[in-house]
Formats: structure tokens, C-alpha cells, sequence
């Protein structure tokens, strides 16, 4: 037996063992779905708590991370199939979010050692929940456009300005953000990448409304909040280096999170089609959104056999520019999945709430609209093509 | 290993402008003969053949890296109409006799049998043909007429779907047989097919494939657009990577034309479309030898995603190449003709969306 064939029986033998029956065949196991942690989470299903416990106790909760910040040590390959073992018991991710997704692989790249034996145990184990802090008013695309200032005041340095989108911050304890240490260099050269308790005083998260309503979205005002110098992750000014890293984290987890349940939308809009829909002889009547739901559920499976396909490919740890083709991908497959949904609902489409529409109809709505924003965050389509432009096809810089 | 042999001689001997030669009215075969007898020595045409019969007993996944490899400079040598149209017929319901008759030659690239399949107004009704089978006093007589049949000019024999009596059948035909005729066509792609009629053909009970025959004809359908999925794969490619290339050296307004956000992200957009058409069709290639359930479906895949792959790149190289890319002197146009030909050829992308659906249960 190869070792990897022994690591998926020890799995095995683990989640039977262990994995609480009340959570088995609840989740898809995507990156963003399980137990998002942190001090302000709502009382939980104790549950959820023993089984985030005894997968910690393991290091299964972050696997591929190093023994000695909380992680089991395992590679890229071992970790798949501890993920794929759990999707196929049909168990939540013991632990989910940004620190585990996006924060804690950066700090182990650029962290110092103090920050990461600080930090990513506790993300490990669920403890802390993250959010980001990079978006602001005037910097959207043009995100080394920070201007978010940083002025150091002996061991400290002092926030003032303004973060958008800062997704969740009213349920996170710490927030990254970029900031600016240094407006007279080149933009991309003045920025520093810091953590930031949100515990500190003068920080304001707001929540934002969208067009399809209430949001995890929030806007956060920073009004000379006091930070530690020794929180900046890599060097000071050099942030940019660092932010980068993390946003091809960002991008892959969105890429893989949209593909992770192979065939789903397009059986979500087979069942759509037999609510809405007339049937005859075992096939939807109208020839047209058949064969839109056909192409929809190709490309589905084409995005699914090519997340496989960069997944076994994958040598290095770190997502390189093959995640912005998979968030291109993605984010507009999402988008069509509900554009023809709505085609199909017609006007049980329409509902915003209230009498005359069901559950289901009313949530794929207000879906519909929130798959708009797929393609903004995250770096916009625009900026992914752009980076596959330069990055993969070698087209020359804009003049 | 191989598909890197193939690689290297279409870019030593097979770049597509050969075209232009191979597609003159008094060229006699439409390919060439020394290239298919050098690519027959290499081992491709032998591929997928069973040992047993002179072959090398590999899958289609190694033969889609083949066809991939040709596809790349269109080369229109008649390995996919050996390897699948002439031996997957063959193999599922010839004769023993059959099977030690034509295989072992077809493996050798000595023979050629290709699929005597489309009628004219078929469109994808593969499994009705006009084409007659019936009875008669020496055994059987077959009428009808063919169109488009690849490789008709050079084929030793036909495979010829028909309404015998008791429902479809495989008829193989030889075709210096009296009452076959064959008429060269010419095609937007310039690839040598052509009418073939049968006037009254003798055919004998031994002629007849045995088995199923819608069985027989849907699984080589299948094969054939996986295979020509991979050429069209490679095609594309190609072509994108010579757009790509074009994009940098052409300077207009002082820059390259390259550096246009408008050009950009278009060519990004065709990169994200290949990297799925490659996903699709290794996983139909693959599916071919080691998951017969996911086959069927992933053939769908491959093939519709090719046609609509295949012929958004093509479009695209003419426009980004501008005006010269409408020349006939330019290379590019080939593709867009090739793309037009392939997308319509074992099933449109409508016929495979529909497959697809059925197959899926909606």
C-alpha cells in the first residue's frame, strides 16, 4: 500500500471514529463551508465545537500548516484527501474563513516567527475570525491606491482613513489591512500590510446594504487607532509584496469554493425547470432554456475537470495566475447559473418578499442579485484578464 | 512520448501551408502519401489497434494526444479515419475473418476503411438512413448515396450504415465493387471527401457487421468526436498561440497592438476557454479506456465544447490579425475554414447539448 493510500485509511478510520453523526452528509466541505469561529459567534451546536476539537487535537483543522503552529505538517496531496474523505462523509470543514484561507498561508510565508506562533494557532483552532481590509473609497482596481494612513509614533503606528468591503467585519476580532507608511515613494512602494485588533479603540465597522439587501458587507472607520509596530507582516513600506500574495489566496478560494460541488447547478436548475417549467415525455418542453441548461451544466463540468486538472498540476504551494482563470471562470459561470434561473422562474422570479412567492424562489432571487458583485470582488474580471494578459500570455505593458 | 514524435514531424514536414498544394483539383489523394506511410511507421495509425492484430493496444487517450498533434497544422492525413471511422467499427462487430483481414493493415497504414455515414438532409438522424439494404437473389442490395465521406478518394472500403429488413445495419463494402461510384467533393477545409453512391451493390450476409448496430455505430460516433475533439483542440491552440504572437510583433499607432486592453482581454478570455476545452477532452479521451459508464456523456462534452472553442478562436485570429488575416496568403484563414468544417462534422454543438440533456435526464 503507497502512503498516500495508508494516510486515506488512517482518514478514514479517524472520521468514523470521531466524526460527530449529527454533522455527517450536512456540508459540501468547500472551503467556506463549516464553522467560522471567533469571539462574537452566535452559541453553536456543541457538536460543531468537539468536532472542530478533535480535528485541532489532530492538526486536521489547518493540515498542510506546520505541527508547531496548530497545522498537521501534511502535504498538498495528503491534505486532498483528508478534504476528500470528508466531503465524501458529507462533513462541514472543521474550521473555515479568511484567517484559515487567506491570512494564515500569508503569514506563514512573510510573518515573523512571533506573529505566527501568536496567530495561527488560534486560527487553527478557530478561535480569532478575520476579516480584510484592503478596499477603500478611492481604491477599488486600483488598489495600490491606498491611502489609509499610518504615522509612527515610537513603538506604534497611528490609523487614520476609511476600509470598504470589509466583508464580516462586525463578526471579526482582527482585521489585515494595507495602509499607507509612505506617500512620497511610488505607490506600490509605500504601503505596509498590518494587523489590527478591532478590539482597539477607534475602530467603527458599519454594515452596507446591497441591491439584493442586507450584506455580510461592511464599511470600517479607522480614527487614530494605536497599533503595535511589531504587527506588521513582511517589511515596512514593502506591503504590496505581501497583499499580492494574498489575493491570489482570495481569488483560488473563490474559484474552488463556486466549484465545489460537481453538477450542482445545473441540477438546481433541472429542479427549477420542474417547478416552473411544462414537461412532456420526460424532457423540459421548451427547446431553448433546454439547451441553455445543457451548455450551462458543459461548462459547469469543463470548470469542475479543470479545477481537478490545475489541482493535480499544482506543484508549488501557492496559487499562481492559473487562479485568475479559475475566478474568471467562475464568477461568470455563477453568473449565468442564475441569470437562467431567473429566465426560468419567470415572474415567480420577480418576488422581493411577502405573499405569492415560496422560499426557495424568493432566496434565488436575491442570489441573482448578489451574483452580480461575483465578478467585482475579489479583483474584478477586468483585473484578472488583465493579469492573465501579461502574466500567463506575455502580452506587453499599456502604454 | 509519441505525441511528442507526432509534434516534432508536423513541424518538420506538415506545416499547414502545404495546404495550398494539397488542395488543388488534380491532386490525387488530398494528403500525402509518403507523410501517412512515415506517420503509419511512427506507430500512429497502429496505436489503438489490439496486439492481437498488429497493433499496440493503447487507448484512445494516447491516440487524442496524436490527433492533438497533427490538429495543431491540420494536417489532413487519414489517421482518425483509420484509427476510429475504419477499426472501432471493426473491431466491436467484425468477423473473425473480417477483423484478421482488414486490422492487422490498417495497423500498417497499408489499408484505408472509412465510415460511409452522412446522406444529404441527414443532418444528425444518423440512425434512419435512405441508404436501402434489401433483399436479393445472391444475398443483398445495396442502394443509396453517401455524402461528404472522409477519405472516400483513397479508401479500399466502406462501412456503410443502411435500413436493411430487420433495422439498421453495417454493411462493409469493398470499393472497387461494380455498381460503387465516387465522386470527389471540395470543401471549405479543403479535405479530400466525397460522394459515394451504390447502385444495386452485391452484398453477402458475411459483409454485414454482426451485433447491435446502433450499439456499434453510437459508440465509433463517440470515439469520432473525442478524436476529432483532440485535433480540434490542438487546432486551436494554434491558432490562438500564432494570434497571440501576431498581437506582439504588430505595431500600429507606435505599439504593439498587443498592449490594447481592448485585445488583452479578449485573448484572456479565449485562453480561459481552452484551458476547459483541454479539460473536457482528456477527460472524454480518458473516460474512453477506463470509465465506459462516463463516456457517453463526456463525449457530448468534448465535442460541443470544441466546436464552440474551436470556432470563437478562429474568429477571433482573423479579426486580431486584421486585414491580412482575411489574405489567402496568411495561414490563419485555414483555421476558421477547418473550424466550420469540424463543428459541423459527428454532431453539432446543438446535437451534443440535447445528447447531453438526455443523458443527464432532462
Amino acid at each position: 500500500m503507497s502512503d498516500l493510500e495508508a494516510f486515506r485509511e488512517e482518514v478514514r478510520a479517524f472520521l468514523e471514529e470521531h466524526a460527530p453523526k449529527s454533522l455527517r452528509g450536512t456540508s459540501p466541505c468547500g472551503p467556506f463551508d463549516g464553522y467560522w469561529g471567533g469571539k462574537k459567534h452566535p452559541p453553536v451546536d456543541p457538536d460543531v465545537l468537539r468536532w472542530r476539537d478533535v480535528c485541532y487535537e489532530r492538526g486536521f483543522t489547518a493540515p498542510t500548516w506546520p505541527r508547531e503552529y496548530g497545522g498537521a505538517g501534511l502535504s498538498r496531496k495528503h491534505a486532498a484527501i483528508l478534504w476528500e474523505e470528508m466531503r465524501a462523509m458529507g462533513l462541514p470543514r472543521p474550521v473555515v474563513g479568511f484567517g484559515f484561507a487567506m491570512i494564515g498561508p500569508t503569514l506563514l510565508e512573510y510573518g515573523s516567527e512571533e506573529l505566527k506562533r501568536e496567530h495561527l494557532p488560534k486560527i487553527a483552532r478557530g478561535e480569532i475570525r478575520w476579516c480584510q481590509g484592503y478596499s477603500e473609497p478611492g481604491a477599488g482596481s486600483d488598489l495600490a491606491n491606498v491611502q489609509m494612513r499610518a504615522e509612527r509614533d515610537g513603538d506604534h503606528f497611528i490609523l487614520n482613513g476609511q476600509k470598504i468591503w470589509t466583508s464580516h467585519a462586525d463578526k471579526s476580532d482582527w482585521i489585515f489591512c494595507l495602509v499607507r507608511t509612505n506617500s512620497s515613494a511610488k505607490k506600490q512602494q509605500g504601503i505596509t500590510f498590518i494587523l489590527v485588533d478591532m478590539e482597539t479603540p477607534g475602530v467603527t465597522p458599519r454594515k452596507i446594504d446591497l441591491i439584493s439587501g442586507s450584506s455580510p458587507f461592511c464599511e470600517t472607520f479607522f480614527e487614530n487607532v494605536r497599533v503595535p509596530v511589531r504587527n506588521v507582516v513582511g517589511e515596512i513600506d514593502k506591503g504590496w509584496t505581501v497583499g499580492k500574495a494574498l489575493l491570489a489566496h482570495e481569488r483560488a478560494n473563490i474559484g474552488s469554493s463556486i466549484g465545489r460541488m460537481p453538477g450542482s447547478g445545473q441540477r438546481e436548475l433541472v429542479d427549477r425547470a420542474r417547478r416552473h417549467l411544462a414537461w412532456s415525455e420526460g424532457k423540459i418542453e421548451d427547446a431553448v432554456l433546454r439547451e441553455q441548461i445543457a451548455e450551462l451544466g458543459m461548462i459547469e463540468e469543463a470548470f469542475q475537470l479543470t479545477l481537478d486538472r490545475v489541482a493535480q498540476k499544482a506543484q508549488s504551494g501557492n496559487p499562481g495566475s492559473e487562479s485568475s482563470i479559475l475566478k474568471v471562470v467562475a464568477t461568470e459561470l455563477k453568473q449565468r447559473r442564475y441569470e437562467l434561473g431567473q429566465a426560468i422562474g419567470g415572474l415567480q422570479s420577480l418576488g422581493w418578499e411577502g405573499p405569492g412567492f415560496d422560499a426557495d424562489d424568493l432566496a434565488f432571487t436575491r442570489e441573482w442579485l448578489r451574483s452580480r458583485a461575483n465578478t467585482i470582488e475579489g479583483g474584478s474580471s477586468e483585473i484578472q484578464r488583465n493579469i492573465i494578459a501579461k502574466q500567463v500570455l506575455g502580452l506587453p505593458e499599456v502604454k | 512520448m509519441l505525441a511528442e514524435t507526432a509534434r516534432k514531424l508536423v513541424e518538420g514536414k506538415a506545416k499547414v501551408a502545404r495546404i495550398r498544394e494539397l488542395r488543388r483539383p488534380d491532386h490525387p489523394t488530398g494528403f500525402s502519401r509518403e507523410l501517412f506511410a512515415e506517420m503509419a511507421e511512427l506507430g500512429f495509425t497502429a496505436l489503438s489497434i489490439p496486439e492481437d492484430f498488429g497493433g499496440m493496444g493503447l487507448g484512445l487517450f494516447d491516440l487524442a494526444q496524436i490527433l492533438e498533434s497533427l490538429g495543431r497544422e491540420l494536417a489532413p492525413e487519414p489517421v482518425l479515419t483509420t484509427a476510429v471511422l475504419g477499426a472501432v467499427p471493426l473491431l466491436r462487430g467484425g468477423s473473425d475473418d473480417q477483423k484478421q483481414w482488414f486490422l492487422p493493415s490498417l495497423a500498417a497504414g497499408e489499408t484505408v476503411v472509412t465510415l460511409a455515414l452522412d446522406e444529404a438532409g441527414m443532418r444528425d438522424r444518423w440512425f434512419s438512413p435512405k441508404t436501402r439494404l434489401e433483399r436479393s437473389a445472391e444475398g443483398f442490395a445495396l442502394s443509396g448515396e453517401k455524402i461528404q465521406v472522409a477519405d472516400a478518394l483513397v479508401a479500399d472500403a466502406f462501412i456503410v450504415t443502411c435500413e436493411s429488413p430487420s433495422g439498421l445495419a453495417l454493411a462493409l463494402v469493398d470499393a472497387k465493387a461494380p455498381g460503387v461510384s465516387i465522386e470527389r467533393q471540395f470543401r471549405v477545409d479543403s479535405r479530400a471527401v466525397g460522394i459515394v453512391r451504390f447502385d444495386g451493390v452485391a452484398v453477402r450476409e458475411s459483409d454485414l457487421l454482426q451485433g447491435d448496430a446502433r450499439a456499434i455505430l453510437q459508440e465509433t460516433l463517440d470515439r469520432a468526436a473525442v478524436a476529432l475533439s483532440a485535433e480540434m483542440l490542438g487546432a486551436a491552440e494554434k491558432a490562438f498561440a500564432d494570434t497571440v504572437g501576431y498581437l506582439k510583433e504588430r505595431v500600429q499607432f507606435g505599439v504593439p497592438i498587443g498592449s490594447f486592453q481592448a485585445l488583452q482581454h479578449r485573448a484572456a478570455t479565449l485562453y480561459c476557454e481552452l484551458q476547459l476545452l483541454r479539460s473536457a477532452v482528456m477527460a472524454a479521451a480518458r473516460a474512453a479506456d477506463e470509465a465506459p459508464e462516463a463516456f457517453p456523456r463526456l463525449a457530448a462534452l468534448a465535442k460541443a465544447t470544441a466546436n464552440e472553442t474551436f470556432l470563437h478562436v478562429a474568429k477571433e485570429a482573423i479579426q486580431m490579425h486584421g486585414g491580412v488575416g482575411m489574405t489567402d496568403e496568411f495561414d490563419i484563414g485555414f483555421y476558421l475554414k477547418r473550424a466550420q468544417a469540424a463543428a459541423v462534422t459527428f454532431g453539432d454543438t446543438s446535437h451534443h447539448r440535447r445528447r447531453w440533456a438526455e443523458l443527464n435526464g432532462y
